[in-house]
């Protein structure tokens, strides 16, 4: 599946997708479930190759969220477009505990969530779609300004705001 | 009135030229209807039974003159020359075709108006008190927050898939005009015991096929506060709200299903982590904000009738019943809210002509400050109406058939499009409304029985609001054909209840005599004229009137 990361398509995925029965390997970066960190935990937290984790999104971040610093990937799920729950999982884990690997949407990933996506703290994209990565990119480019904070670190339109009117007080 | 800035306006131009390219890429085929689907709803544009409908967002219900001009305009230019605004302080064109439509976005753009997020499982337009700003009751204006609101909610990453649609209703007034009890979050603004205002925040109201009044998961919030609470409630819906089940999505069925004690829980800690971050307001942004709702320059008056005024009331009983019922009481001396009625009877409620339009624009910048509301009860509001020129605006309203005395009364039905153009409606709505308005257009009587409201919905998702009528219909299908199921004693206001089921659903002509015959027990229950119908059946219970209205059947 395509991948599309910091902007730029990437050819090769450097991540090993590993089957929860499957052996790891011992030097290539290794992405295994949710479910088999929570049963070889301790087994595999001696690892030293990168390791990335497939979060559910069912599964409440608040429970997750400070183990999250022993993993350089973490890949979210769209399993349908509309269903948007990862983008509270991305934004908790970004902000609130601080996960500064690559966060990675994966699923029904449309050009026109990548806007709403990266403001939440996704930096890799699956897309379903070849060809496309020109359009997405646009995508990416989305708006010119933004009404809310996010840990995105765009200035909200309100802080704008307050800092040209103090601007122009101080120009008075 | 809040004007957009650079910022605003720059915004609401890219969204255009966003939805531009989604029609060309759905036009050319590029991208599926399923894929489009969610991308049109975001901006307004439905799919219903014989065309595209567009819906246009009225933030808080707040229009100036050269707005409507422009409703006015882009209603003859891409519709047939309507529009009908909705009880979501909305208004929406029937008759738009899909090859239009962001060219239809671009005018609006130009007068700044939009249609983001009137549809889609997101925030919606935040409704407020259609009096906001000029109510003798108001403790404080909640234009301002609504206003605050729209910005933050408005292309919210994180909550544009929500597991289901979400509204936000305000009340700057203990005198609730804006239903705060039966939205997904009601915000109801208070002083505490430190004469300090904020507001009571009220959680999982709502109507539809469930329907519930909202609990209050916090009593007191200092508006600084206001956002990252807001934040911490979507945030606990969007993670823990039912996906399952589009029937059981709302926040109502989530906060239902696990408590209002576990939803506080959940959201206070939440909120406990965000509340000193990046969505506190300063005193200095919301000053900013409050800046654009300053009082329009109104007079000194003394606030005594004017001889004009008292002489119209003598001589003109029709002024008289119009001045009685569709004006409320201004806070500045002198000056008068006033409500121009949507509902003659015989007309769709809601609806409104181009040329009608035009008129309450021009009317407006006369005598209002060019400013006008849109209600939830599908009326609209000259909020600053001089008390001396209430007898010349009446004339002048009269002439566009805008006079109609009847805000409150039997005849000022809610009603939602219903079968005559919603693909989810089983029945009719406004034929109903239209024959029950024609029963009570003897005025005399029509005064004489006072506020009754009543609210009719085509089918159970409850657009028209049956469950908080004074009396409900809903439309019904049996086999066919349709029928219609009363409901009586529901509130929408500070005192908000359900209503209770009379009993078996009743044809078309069956509904129309009940509902004579219910206010027919209630003139004879009554215990004096200013008993209303909602205290009569309080006091009365159900009884007498299922007891009359099936004995008649």
């Amino acid at each position: 599946m395509p991948l599309l990361k910091n902007g730029q398509m990437i050819g090769e995925d450097a991540w090993l997708s590993v089957a929860d029965d499957a052996p790891l390997p011992e030097h290539r970066p290794a992405l295994i479930s949710h479910a088999r960190w929570q049963a070889e935990q301790e087994h595999l937290a001696g690892r030293n190759a990168p390791l990335g984790i497939r979060l559910p999104n069912t599964v409440d971040v608040l429970d997750f969220g400070p183990e999250a610093g022993r993993f350089d990937l973490i890949v979210l799920e769209f399993p349908k477009f509309s269903d948007g729950r990862a983008y509270s999982q991305a934004r908790l884990l970004r902000e609130r505990f601080g996960f500064a690997g690559e966060l990675r949407a994966t699923g029904h990933v449309l050009q026109d969530q990548l806007w709403h996506m990266q403001r939440c703290g996704f930096d890799a994209f699956e897309i379903a779609r070849e060809g496309a990565a020109e359009a997405f990119a646009a995508a990416m480019r989305g708006f010119s300004h933004v009404y809310q904070p996010t840990g995105d670190g765009r200035i909200s339109a309100l802080k704008q705001r307050l800092a040209a009117a103090r601007k122009q007080e101080a120009a008075e | 009135m809040y004007q957009y800035d650079q910022i605003d306006q720059t915004l609401v131009d890219e969204r255009v030229a966003q939805f531009r390219d989604q029609v060309a890429r759905r036009l050319s085929g590029a991208i599926s209807e399923e894929e489009f689907k969610p991308l049109r709803l975001q901006n307004g544009l439905y799919l219903q039974l014989h065309a595209y409908m567009l819906r246009i967002a009225i933030p808080y219900g707040t229009l100036s003159s050269r707005q409507l001009r422009a409703l006015a305009q882009i209603g003859c230019k891409y519709d047939r020359g309507w529009g009908h605004f909705t009880t979501r302080q909305n208004l929406q064109y029937n008759w738009i075709r899909l090859e239009d439509a962001a060219d239809a976005l671009a005018d609006l753009a130009k007068v700044q108006m939009h249609a983001i997020q009137t549809s889609g499982n997101c925030i919606r337009n935040t409704t407020t008190d259609q009096f906001a700003g000029a109510a003798h009751d108001e403790i404080e204006d909640p234009r301002v927050w609504c206003e605050i609101i729209r910005q933050w909610s408005t292309f919210h990453p994180e909550f544009s898939f929500l597991p289901r649609k979400f509204k936000i209703a305000v009340t700057g007034s203990p005198n609730d005009r804006a239903a705060v009890r039966v939205h997904d979050i009601g915000l109801r603004m208070h002083r505490n015991a430190d004469g300090e205002t904020g507001f009571e925040v009220i959680v999982g109201g709502g109507l539809g096929r469930t329907p519930f009044i909202g609990k209050t998961i916090r009593d007191f919030l200092p508006k600084q506060h206001l956002l990252s609470y807001l934040e911490a409630i979507l945030r606990v819906y969007n993670q823990f709200g039912r996906r399952d089940n589009m029937y059981k999505a709302r926040i109502k069925i989530l906060v239902h299903e696990i408590g209002i004690e576990t939803m506080r829980e959940k959201v206070e800690a939440e909120w406990q982590s965000i509340r000193d971050g990046a969505l506190q307001l300063p005193q200095a942004a919301i000053d900013q904000i409050a800046a654009h709702f300053a009082p329009p320059a109104f007079e000194r008056l003394s606030g005594g009738v004017t001889p004009d005024y008292a002489a119209a009331f003598r001589t003109d009983f029709e002024f008289g019943l119009w001045a009685r019922r569709n004006t409320f009481k201004h806070k500045q001396p002198g000056y008068s809210i006033v409500t121009i009625s949507l509902k003659k009877e015989g007309e769709p409620p809601g609806d409104m002509k181009a040329e009608q339009m035009l008129a309450v624009a021009d009317l407006a910048d006369r005598y209002s400050f060019g400013e006008i509301r849109v209600t939830h009860e599908q009326n609209l509001v000259l909020p600053h109406v001089k008390q001396a020129d209430l007898p010349a605006l009446f004339r002048a309203l009269k002439a566009y058939d805008l006079a109609t005395p009847n805000v409150g009364l039997a005849s000022d039905i809610i009603a939602c499009p219903g079968l005559d153009y919603c693909a989810l409606a089983n029945a009719r709505s406004i034929p109903i409304a239209q024959q029950i308005a024609l029963r009570f257009r003897n005025w005399e009587r029509a005064h004489d029985i006072g506020e009754l409201k009543i609210k009719i919905s085509g089918c159970i998702n409850a657009c028209g609001h049956h469950h908080v009528g004074h009396i409900g219909i809903l439309g019904v299908d049996k086999n066919g054909e349709e029928f219609y199921q009363l409901t009586l004693g529901g509130s929408a206001d500070q005192d908000a209840a359900l209503g209770d089921i009379l009993g078996p659903a009743l044809n078309t002509a069956q509904t129309v005599d009940a509902i004579d015959t219910l206010v027919e027990i209630y003139l004879r229950l009554r215990s004096g004229s200013d008993e209303r119908f909602l205290d009569t059946y309080r006091r009365v219970g159900l009884q007498p009137f299922r007891e009359a209205v099936y004995a008649a059947a």
